[in-house]
């Protein structure tokens, strides 16, 4: 069990790391870092516009926060149960032998 | 957080696709091969491929203020290399790009060759070399995925500099694009270590066996492992 503490007082550091982040960056909404990125290109190379391809049209784009927040939810979930299964397939296995 | 559509302009994303490809081309030839030997591994795959969904699904915020998601891939490339690792990140980087708009397509070879190709291989050399040291495993685990997860955005910072290099001074910019990436990644970093270590302390619990096969770890040190749990 040693180890499980160990990652339980990690998991604690990262949720005091992010309430620090908060007091300090009191106006931040906590965006995502390469929308950052984003501004920092056109603050380097003012008038650079990113290049749009021509399949982009073509291409499914989610149509606000919410399905998006959905898609990335199914992603978790479905990786989720695939590790929950197999983890507990093998276990249960192990002890019946 | 991926390189979004349109941001590598020509010729850097083209280069990052010669880069990318021959590796995910020679991944699915060692995946292939790799299952058809050994059926038994086809669990742990899975599960290493899911451990990238699950993760990289996950936008964690960090003490900088802004937001970017771990990769997961560190796992991968400790027990199945960087190659097939390669192969994994990329299902999960294309997902991404077509279903949530997150990355892009033109940039995928960019993005293939950071989250899913250069970190795994740092990852993977590191692991070997410890656990050449006898460094414990677990402490072994946690740093080559820390590592991984955080070389993934340094080479991201790098790729942007590389493609922006007219806006100025090529060490300024890196440093520029590694302030946002590389440093809103430590504390993601350190978290993905310590759950990677904690996975494997499960799959050590349950497929050994499957770690000896592997290469991952020898008999004696998983007998070892398997002592210190009782």
């Amino acid at each position: 069990m040693k180890l499980e503490y160990i990652v339980a007082f990690v998991v604690l550091l990262f949720a005091a790391q992010f309430f620090y982040g908060v007091a300090t960056n009191p106006d931040s909404e906590f965006g995502g870092a390469d929308g950052e990125a984003g501004d920092f290109v056109s603050e380097i190379s003012p008038g650079y516009e990113p290049t749009e391809p021509w399949f982009q049209k073509y291409l499914f784009e989610p149509p606000g926060g919410e399905t998006e927040s959905l898609l990335f939810a199914l992603q978790a979930a479905f990786g989720a149960i695939v590790i929950g299964y197999t983890i507990g397939y093998y276990k249960g296995k192990g002890q019946n032998n | 957080m991926h390189i979004f559509e349109g941001f590598l302009p020509s010729p850097w994303w083209q280069l990052w696709f010669v880069f990318s490809i021959p590796v995910i081309l020679y991944g699915m030839y060692k995946m292939n091969k790799l299952v058809s030997e050994r059926r038994e591994v086809v669990p742990l795959l899975a599960v290493a491929g899911a451990f990238i969904f699950v993760l990289s699904s996950l936008k964690l915020p960090s003490v900088t203020g802004s937001s970017s998601h771990p990769t997961g891939t560190g796992m991968a490339a400790i027990l199945f290399g960087p190659a097939i690792t390669a192969v994994l990140g990329f299902i999960v980087l294309i997902y991404q790009a077509i279903f949530l708009a997150h990355g892009g397509i033109t940039t995928l070879g960019a993005n293939a060759a950071a989250m899913g190709i250069i970190g795994p291989l740092v990852a993977f050399l590191f692991y070997k070399a410890a656990s050449k040291t006898g460094m414990n495993f677990y402490l072994n685990v946690f740093l080559a995925t820390a590592i991984a997860n955080w070389v993934t955005y340094v080479i991201t910072s790098l790729q942007l500099a590389l493609a922006f290099q007219s806006g100025g001074n090529f060490l300024t910019l890196f440093a520029g694009f590694a302030g946002i990436f590389a440093t809103t990644q430590v504390p993601l970093a350190i978290l993905e270590g310590a759950l990677t270590a904690l996975i494997m302390k499960y799959v050590v619990q349950i497929k050994s066996d499957v770690l000896v096969d592997l290469n991952v770890l020898t008999a004696k040190t998983v007998t070892k492992l398997k002592e210190s749990m009782q």
